[in-house]
C-alpha cells in the first residue's frame, strides 16, 4: 500500500472526483477526512468507505471554518500529509449575461477556497517537513471554454497558485501539483446533452470520457513518497484532448 | 538573561545552528542561513512561546537576533 498511515484531507470529497480520490487513497492505506458542504451525501460516502474515512462539514470559502476544521483534523491525527483541493462549483453563463455575483461565487469557492485551505494545512506540513498538495484544476483552465469564463479563470488561477506554492514549499519536502481533468463522467458533466457529449468525444483521441478512477490513480501516485521529485506540474488527465 | 536564552533556543532549534553563532548582531538570513520559510517559522515560534501576535510589518523589521530580542523584551515586559 502506497500511503500507509498517511492522513489526507479531500475537499469536495462527498461525490464525484473527490469521492473517487478518497476511495483510492483509503485503498492505499490512508486515513481520509472528507470535507464537503453536502452533509447528507458526505455522511453516506464516509460510511461506505469504512472506518478510515470520516466526514466533516466544510465550506472552503469560509475562512474561520476552514481554520477551525483544519485545526480539528490536526488535533485528531497529529499530522496532515496529503491535501487534495478538489472542491469546486460551476455557474455557467455567457460572459455578457454573467452577473458579478455569478463570477464572484465561483472565484470565492474554487480559487479563494483553495487558498484558504492550503494556507491552513501548509503550516502543519512545514513543521512536519513533509507534505503532498494536489490541486484539481481543469483542462479549461488551460484552453478555456465558452460559457465558463468564471470557471476557467478560477482553474487557471489554481494553476498559477500551484506553481507559486510549489516554489515556496519545495525546501520543506512539500510538493504541490495540479491535475487538469478533461471530460470526466460525474454529476457535474451528467447534465450535458447527448449531442454535446458526442461532440466532445470527437475531440478526445482515446475516444472515451474519463472516469473518476482515471484521476484518482494519478492522485495516489502524486500523493506518495515516490513522487518527491515532481512539483509545480500541471498534468492533464484528459484522454489526449489537450496536448 | 532568560528571554535571550529562550530566543536563542528557538533559533538553534529552527535553524540548526550551534548556540555560539547566535549573537546579537547575527542576521538570520545572511549569517545564520535562514531561508524565507525559516524566517516565517521563527516569527511563529516567537508568537507561540511568548503568547503574542506579531504583525507582518513588525516581522519584516526583525532581521537580526538583536532586533528580535529587543522587540520581544519590549512586548513581554509591558
Amino acid at each position: 500500500m502506497l500511503l500507509n498511515g498517511n492522513v489526507a484531507l479531500v475537499t469536495g470529497g462527498a461525490s464525484g472526483i473527490g469521492e473517487g480520490i478518497a476511495h483510492r487513497l483509503i485503498k492505499e492505506g490512508a486515513k481520509v477526512e472528507i470535507g464537503d458542504v453536502d452533509e447528507k451525501t458526505g455522511e453516506v460516502t464516509a460510511r461506505t468507505l469504512g472506518e478510515n474515512a470520516r466526514f466533516v462539514k466544510l465550506d472552503i470559502s469560509a475562512e474561520d471554518q476552514v481554520n477551525d476544521i483544519v485545526a480539528q483534523i490536526f488535533n485528531e491525527h497529529a499530522r496532515i500529509d496529503i491535501l487534495i483541493n478538489n472542491a469546486g462549483i460551476t455557474n455557467d453563463k455567457l460572459l455578457l449575461r454573467m452577473a458579478k455575483e455569478d463570477w464572484q461565487r465561483v472565484i470565492d469557492i474554487n480559487l479563494t477556497g483553495t487558498f484558504l485551505v492550503t494556507r491552513a494545512v501548509m503550516k502543519h506540513m512545514i513543521k512536519q517537513r513533509y507534505g503532498r498538495i494536489i490541486n484539481i484544476a481543469s483542462v479549461v483552465g488551460l484552453i478555456g471554454n465558452p460559457g465558463q469564463t468564471n470557471y476557467s479563470a478560477s482553474k487557471a488561477g489554481i494553476i498559477g497558485f500551484t506553481k507559486a506554492c510549489a516554489k515556496e514549499l519545495a525546501g520543506r519536502n512539500i510538493t504541490v501539483n495540479a491535475i487538469a481533468p478533461g471530460f470526466i463522467e460525474t454529476r457535474m458533466t451528467d447534465n450535458l446533452t447527448d449531442e454535446v457529449k458526442e461532440q466532445y468525444k470527437q475531440a478526445i483521441p482515446v475516444k472515451r470520457f474519463g472516469t473518476v478512477d482515471d484521476v484518482a490513480a494519478l492522485t495516489v501516485f502524486l500523493s506518495s513518497a515516490d513522487a518527491s521529485y515532481i512539483t509545480g506540474q500541471v498534468i492533464c488527465v484528459d484522454g489526449g484532448m489537450v496536448m | 538573561m532568560a528571554l535571550f536564552d529562550d530566543v536563542r533556543n528557538i533559533i538553534v532549534e529552527q535553524l540548526h545552528v550551534p548556540p555560539e553563532k547566535v549573537m546579537m548582531e547575527a542576521k538570520f538570513i545572511e549569517d545564520l542561513g535562514a531561508d524565507s520559510l525559516d524566517t516565517v517559522e521563527l516569527i511563529m515560534a516567537f508568537e507561540e512561546k511568548f503568547d503574542l501576535q506579531i504583525s507582518e510589518e513588525e516581522a519584516q523589521k526583525l532581521d537580526t537576533v538583536g532586533k528580535a530580542v529587543s522587540y520581544l523584551e519590549g512586548k513581554v515586559t509591558t
